[in-house]
């Protein structure tokens, strides 16, 4: 258990659950464990049951199993709901005012939490500090540790939080002692901060959004750092009014991103058209959550690739790329940026709430060099044409103002200098222009690492997985001595690096987070046939152990 | 005065006799006066939507943004917070504005954003041969109601007033003097500008005896009073029959979006280490 263990904390929303969760990580991190955080919360602001469940294991992990080995519950609701869950040797610390436990549990330490809270004047929030406080003794961990992990997390009343804090960790008896592990503690990151520090990495000057889970936390975030990084962050009156405004930033030669969730995404497609029409770049968040429409708000899914792939009328190039960890989503956001500024095409960075809100070590030194690269520029010489025709399709930037250059974009099909036109020859070549570009842009991708091959690379069964879904499925292969396949862009599809990724496998099971296995179906297009799909579309992620059932149950 | 060459080859496919022409002489009469007094020409950009007002900025050789239904004034916005010294003039229709696009409208007004919009009003939609807009009078037989509509119009300018705007001009398209008084004004102003331009349609819905019998200009009006502004937007509800006032309704200097926004930009920092020091405090 010392090596690989898994805490959850659950209560009411408002009783600062989240909060906890941020704090036990922080607490395990630094003593040198990997760390993953799920968090599920319900759409409301009280009331309700929250958790969050903080795996840790000596290895990097991406993350849960079904099981777990600590319990703190604020709540019965926490124990009933949650009791299946408990090991056989499981520390469970409750709150003995509010938690009936049935003499047979006797793994449990009941505090009163209520009454040390009454003693010490504090309100009822914190009885989460208190809790923590008793955990952390429990588990071993010196007071000194957690002073410094709460005074890293808490900016509110920190004084009596701390006084509450210690109050539970006298209260409690250390139950076992976690070791200080011989490794380099890693930042702790969710994934959508991850995509912000890729977007500004890659070159980001403006964000605009409007509130939508799970993509929120990427406006709040790039907001908070705006003046770290002279960031211009906006939040418009509509989905509708986030992309027109994110295209005059483009237009102006501003790199600009936009984030969202299916719904807004909806709103978003006929801007998304415009840019395919009028080469501006825009670099996309789509945050997937399950639909169809308002769907389970602040729960997981991946059942938007196929609209992604085909939102917005007429056609057009896009790069669509799915992160499945915080090191790929930096890198790959910088990636996107550079290639929508390369290719004046929309880049999209298909996310999702289990990939974007989870949070994860991230480990900078893994991740590959990567740069803002320029854009084709203006020579300042010819005769300045918006839409030049060139052999692979990208014409010369010019940015308003610029002397000399008239600079004019348009949603009609037009000529090279942007004025509109109906001439069925011009309009033939316009489309190849810009049909063109997707091929450079195919081709450049071939010296990425576009398609990642994980676990016992000689076994003919591979699992296949993308985004999310990669933590699950590269520690379910390794566990069953199966080869993992992830492919990382899927538009333009990498068909060359996915058959090679591929070779020698009799069976592929494709395993993802929605109802009709939608990475399957695009690879039937390019003639892969997938007749095994392991497929989960209630919300929450797949946990290790019911992936690996899942997966016995395919090969037996 | 040193005229600039702001024609281009786009061949011109308005109908004749068309309240566009009005407009686009005016727009470029006032951009020439503007470059000779000192405005930089470069940093002149135009927006329109779609609709038979959008082909303005195919006929003006300047820079542009033809955008999509609707979204004139967001695409206006982006290129204003994007570069504050950008003058930005839109161009947009009655029904594209009022209608498919009202809401980015009364955003715009509310931030006082520094942006500036025409709106061809010429209260029919042309392009898609003949339907009924936001502005049409009530009763009006258009393809989509033959039998006469069963809504009253919206008084755009009342809506602009309450939403903020802090410049509200009328004019019409018999009447480019005006115009170009309107338009330099409202580039020049600092803020959220909106001159409504009756232009008529002489196709679908041609009322230039209709405006020239009712159309007054403004006199002894206080433009900075805006309850003088109210009334005056009031007495002609673009339905009932009423005397149509022209000219500035509203103007009012106060702080825009563009400039609250920008007092906020602090000092740049070296982006890779602030990335480190980000992550490491995550520890």
């Amino acid at each position: 258990m010392i090596d690989n263990f898994s805490v959850l904390i659950g209560g009411k929303a408002g009783f600062g659950i989240d909060k906890s969760g941020a704090i036990i990580s922080r607490l395990l991190n630094q003593l040198g464990y990997r760390i993953y955080l799920y968090r599920d919360y319900p759409s409301l602001i009280r009331g309700g049951h929250t958790f969050s469940i903080i795996r840790a294991s000596k290895i990097r992990i991406a993350s849960c199993l079904f099981k777990i080995d600590f319990l703190l519950a604020l709540n019965q609701e926490t124990l009933d709901l949650h009791r299946s869950r408990l090991n056989k040797d499981c520390l469970f610390i409750y709150d003995s005012e509010q938690v009936k436990v049935n003499p047979a549990l006797t793994c449990g330490t009941g505090i009163a939490l209520g009454k040390i809270l009454k003693e010490e004047s504090a309100p009822e929030v914190m009885r989460n500090s208190c809790i923590i406080g008793a955990f952390a003794k429990g588990i071993g961990i010196g007071w000194e540790a957690l002073d410094s992990v709460l005074r890293k997390e808490i900016s509110k009343e920190l004084d009596l939080n701390l006084k509450v804090a210690r109050r539970g960790f006298d209260a409690a008896g250390e139950l076992a002692r976690l070791p200080q592990l011989e490794q380099k503690s890693l930042p702790l990151v969710s994934g959508n901060q991850a995509i912000g520090l890729g977007l500004i990495k890659g070159g980001l000057k403006a964000y605009l959004a409007y509130p939508m889970t799970p993509a929120s936390p990427i406006l709040h975030f790039l907001a908070e750092v705006a003046p770290d990084f002279g960031l211009k962050v906006i939040h418009p009156e509509s989905e509708i009014g986030v992309i027109l405004m994110a295209l005059g930033f483009a237009y102006m030669g501003e790199k600009v991103a936009v984030g969202t969730s299916g719904g807004g995404f909806c709103l978003m497609t006929e801007g998304l058209s415009f840019a395919g029409m009028a080469e501006l770049p825009i670099v996309i968040i789509m945050g997937q959550r399950p639909g169809p429409s308002t769907g389970l708000p602040t729960y997981s899914s991946q059942s938007d690739l196929n609209f992604v792939l085909n939102a917005g009328q007429g056609e057009f190039a896009r790069f669509i790329v799915a992160p499945g960890d915080p090191e790929e989503a930096y890198y790959w956001s910088a990636v996107a940026m550079n290639m929508a500024w390369k290719y004046q095409i929309p880049s999209f960075i298909l996310s999702d709430k289990n990939l974007g809100e989870g949070v994860f070590n991230f480990d900078s030194g893994s991740i590959k060099e990567i740069k803002e690269e320029a854009s084709l520029l203006w020579d300042r010489k010819s005769i300045y044409k918006r839409y030049q025709f060139t052999d692979n399709g990208v014409s010369p930037l010019a940015f308003v103002p610029e002397k000399g250059a008239i600079i004019k974009v348009n949603s009609y099909e037009h000529d090279e200098s942007g004025i509109t036109t109906e001439d069925p020859n011009l309009a033939t070549m316009m489309q190849d222009k810009r049909l063109v570009k997707g091929k450079y842009l195919a081709q450049e991708l071939e010296g990425f690492e576009s398609v990642k091959v994980y676990g016992n690379k000689g076994s003919s069964t591979a699992l296949l997985c993308w985004g999310s879904n990669k933590g699950a499925c590269i520690e379910a292969a390794q566990n069953l001595g199966l080869k993992a396949v992830q492919p990382l862009v899927l538009s333009p599809f990498p068909l060359r690096q996915f058959q090679d990724a591929i070779k020698g496998i009799k069976r592929l099971i494709c395993v993802e987070n929605n109802a009709t296995g939608q990475l399957a179906r695009m690879l039937e297009g390019y003639g892969v046939r997938i007749e095994d799909k392991i497929l989960k579309y209630d919300g929450r992620p797949f946990s290790l152990d019911e992936l690996e059932e899942r997966v016995k149950e395919k090969i037996k | 005065m040193s005229q600039l060459n702001l024609g281009t080859y786009a061949q011109n496919t308005w109908c004749p006799g068309c309240g566009n022409f009005a407009i686009l002489n005016a727009v470029k009469s006032v951009i020439t006066e503007l470059v000779n007094e000192g405005l930089v020409f470069e940093n002149i950009v135009l927006v329109s939507g779609i609709g038979c007002h959008a082909k303005i900025v195919d006929y003006i050789n300047a820079n542009s943004f033809y955008s999509i239904h609707g979204r004139v004034t967001p695409a206006a916005e982006g290129i204003n917070l994007a570069n504050p010294n950008i003058k930005v003039i839109g161009s947009a229709g009655d029904g594209d504005a009022y209608g498919e696009g009202l809401e980015h409208l009364i955003f715009a007004a509310k931030r006082n954003i520094d942006i500036t919009m025409i709106i061809h009003n010429n209260r029919v939609y042309g392009l898609t041969t003949g339907q009924y807009t936001p502005t049409s009078p009530l009763g009006f037989r258009g393809r989509s109601t033959p039998e006469g509509t069963k809504e009253l119009p919206i008084n755009p300018l009342e809506i602009m007033l309450a939403a903020g705007a802090t410049f509200i001009g009328r004019g019409t398209s018999h009447g480019i003097e005006l115009l170009k008084k309107l338009f330099k004004e409202a580039i020049l102003h600092k803020g959220f500008a909106l001159v409504d331009c009756l232009q008529v349609c002489v196709t679908y819905y041609n009322m230039y005896e209709y405006y020239d019998q009712r159309a007054y200009e403004l006199k002894n009006h206080n433009a900075q009073d805006f309850n003088q502004a109210l009334n005056k937007i009031r007495e002609w509800d673009y339905n009932a029959d009423a005397p149509i006032a022209l000219g500035t309704f509203y103007k009012k200097e106060l702080p825009t979006f563009t400039e609250r926004f920008y007092q906020e930009k602090t000092q740049t920092k070296d982006k890779d280490s602030k990335i480190k020091e980000l992550l490491e405090a995550s520890i």
